[in-house]
């Protein structure tokens, strides 16, 4: 196989054994994702587009098939290995933020490198966290408890921290569930700031406006992948943040 | 494992749930501090009975006439007057006998300076001060040459210098016994109470020949303090003044007693132990509960901390690191309460010494047993809560609510 993929899926499939009924919630996909993309995963609910993710992910293993990530034959490796590939290879972003409370913004920034393997210095910890920080424009409030921050506020904290271990990934599950759609918004435009930098992104959600922002889209119906084509029309989170403020500002000179 | 890392991580959650931490670590602190304090109270009770045991002296014999078990009559030592100044001379030639003192006893009214005080008359022998480790403040011991002639010297325990000499040097003055005026020689240095409760400063001692004619009119005398070399060789002491003595008295049935101090001693320490064991059966079922305390709410935290532990798997925590933070976590909040315990303890025993003049002394082995003892309880009843922990799924944990 080719290493130069960051993710490359061959004809996995995913069976819940619960009770006397399986489940097959993903039915033989496979996909390629290349450095650089910004992909889209869609779909409506029971299309197995979670079960999906948490593949993607390492934290769920296929029952068949095979998953490279970063050349790495993931679907194989023990719950102590997935960890491991979760901590150096992975970001991820929630949809409910999932930040630790009661915790500083630095301190749930710096938390991922707490578990690296390799032993990270107090202060590199903290340079590191601190420049996370100001990746996502947070830097001034690195020592805001959760708690005293925005919605949106909070989804950039939890993207620096998907950011401090340097992944190969940046998995994000409905990143702007829970936000408003200007907020929603920004927090695309520091995902398609991040992607321009070469990050990779991945990206479920079930918005179809949201997943113009991105570059490619892929459809997932009944566990099976029913489309995959680049983004047409892709939007731009700048533009669309100018153009919103412009009409906030007309309807109040109106 | 970063165990820097996890005491940090540890350290964060207890604090951010203070007075849940502090009620947690109660049942550690109370069962350590009870454990630390009823020791200290009892140590001090144990070593004042030591102390005042070996204030008796050290390797010291003492022969009592009569015996436990003197064929019919049965009256104890003390109770029949067997015992001569001759049997004591014949002790002073055994081997490893280094000092003898023939011990006679009165209660007599003495007087001096115009005041009078009711004491307790000794006649003993030069030997006196160095069997009962005694020293003599001021002035001298009699001596030999006094006891040969019936000297009417004596030296006064420091009651007797309070009762009649009070704020004078009694050293040189005189002191009368039955209207005899005895020169005071030396005062001993104050030695407080025995055992018994008996105050042993009040007393009046002088030479047992004195006593013995001068005073009274004795042939026996109560009983004789012999002081063995040392304490190895107390017990071979001991048989030889019983074999010597059965031969002198030319009696079948022993018609005197025998004691040492290692008997006495023996008696008491047997007390503290079984003392011991019963505070270690309180400490035991104590910490047990302590244990239990913590196992509860470790559990609770555990569970109601599920997300979090579903996000640090997510970011790559290994089982084994979840376990430790939670292990750590139990460990912290137990040593902690271990040390409050034991701090409180020996506070709670400071205050009754100082108050209410107790002595208590706390000893260094039991501060190890407890707080050893309380992280032990902290790793068993952390180890189920952080065990099932480690066991969560990531995904299930993620998506808990």
């Amino acid at each position: 196989m080719q290493t130069n993929h960051v993710i490359k899926l061959e004809e996995i499939h995913k069976t819940y054994h619960t009770g006397e009924v399986d489940v097959y919630a993903v039915r033989g996909v496979s996909l390629e994702i290349l450095p650089g993309e910004f992909v889209a995963i869609m779909g409506s609910s029971g299309s197995g587009k979670s079960t999906l993710m948490n593949m993607i992910g390492a934290l769920d293993r296929p029952t068949e098939g095979h998953y490279w990530l970063d050349g790495i034959d993931v679907s194989t490796l023990d719950r102590d290995a997935l960890a491991d590939i979760r901590n150096e290879k992975i970001g991820f972003v929630f949809q409910g933020f999932n930040l630790l409370a009661r915790t500083s913004a630095l301190e749930n920034v710096e938390m991922p490198l707490l578990y690296n393997r390799q032993r990270i210095h107090a202060h590199e910890q903290y340079e590191r966290a601190t420049h996370a920080l100001e990746l996502v424009g947070l830097a001034p409030r690195a020592d805001h408890h959760p708690n005293q921050l925005s919605g949106g506020q909070q989804q950039r904290v939890a993207i620096a921290r998907a950011l401090v271990n340097r992944p190969s990934l940046l998995l994000a599950d409905e990143p702007t569930g829970n936000l408003d759609s200007q907020t929603s918004i920004e927090i695309m435009g520091v995902f398609q700031k991040l992607n321009e930098q070469g990050i990779t992104i991945i990206m479920v959600t079930h918005e179809l406006d949201i997943a113009r922002y991105t570059k490619r889209m892929v459809i997932l119906r009944d566990g099976k992948i029913v489309t995959d084509e680049a983004v047409q029309n892709r939007l731009i989170a700048e533009t669309e943040l100018r153009n919103l403020r412009e009409a906030q500002q007309a309807v109040q000179l109106a | 494992m970063r165990i820097f890392a996890s005491l940090k991580i540890a350290g964060r959650a207890l604090l951010r749930n203070k007075m849940r931490s502090l009620l947690t670590m109660l049942g550690i602190i109370i069962g350590v501090g009870a454990v630390i304090g009823s020791v200290s109270l009892t140590s001090g009770a144990t070593k004042q009975v030591e102390d005042q045991v070996s204030s008796l002296g050290e390797s010291v014999i003492t022969v009592f006439s009569g015996n436990f078990t003197s064929g019919a009559m049965r009256g104890g030592w003390g109770s029949a007057p067997t015992l001569t100044v001759e049997d004591a001379n014949a002790i002073a030639k055994l081997p490893n006998a280094v000092a003898v003192s023939p011990e006679v006893r009165d209660r007599e009214q003495v007087l001096a300076n115009g005041l009078n005080w009711n004491t307790q008359v000794m006649g003993e022998s030069p030997d006196y001060p160095q069997i009962r480790n005694w020293t003599i403040a001021r002035g001298a011991m009699f001596s030999d040459q006094d006891v040969r002639s019936l000297a009417k010297s004596a030296v006064i325990g420091q009651t007797v210098v309070d009762q009649l000499f009070p704020n004078e040097n009694p050293v040189g003055q005189t002191i009368r016994i039955r209207d005899l005026p005895f020169l005071i020689v030396g005062v001993l240095a104050p030695k407080g109470f025995n055992l018994f409760g008996q105050d042993q400063d009040d007393t009046v001692v002088v030479p047992y020949t004195s006593h013995m004619h001068r005073i009274t009119t004795r042939t026996f005398v109560n009983d004789i303090l012999v002081q063995a070399a040392n304490d190895k060789v107390i017990d071979s002491v001991q048989g030889d003044i019983t074999d010597l003595l059965l031969v002198r008295h030319r009696s079948k049935e022993q018609d005197f007693t025998v004691r040492n101090q290692l008997e006495l001693m023996q008696a008491v320490t047997a007390t503290s132990r079984a003392m011991s064991f019963l505070l270690a059966g309180v400490a035991a079922v104590s910490l047990v509960v302590g244990g239990i305390g913590i196992m509860n709410i470790m559990l609770v935290s555990v569970t109601e901390r599920t997300r979090e532990i579903g996000i640090r798997m997510a970011v790559g925590a290994r089982a084994a690191d979840i376990l430790v933070q939670f292990l750590i976590e139990a460990v912290t909040l137990s040593a902690i309460g271990g040390s409050i315990g034991i701090i409180g303890g020996m506070t709670f025993s400071w205050l009754i010494a100082y108050f209410r003049h107790w002595p208590t002394v706390t000893p260094f082995g039991w501060i190890a047993i407890a707080f050893v003892s309380s992280a032990v309880i902290g790793i068993i009843s952390g180890f189920y809560p952080a065990w099932k922990a480690s066991k969560l799924d990531p995904i299930d944990a993620l998506h808990y609510e």
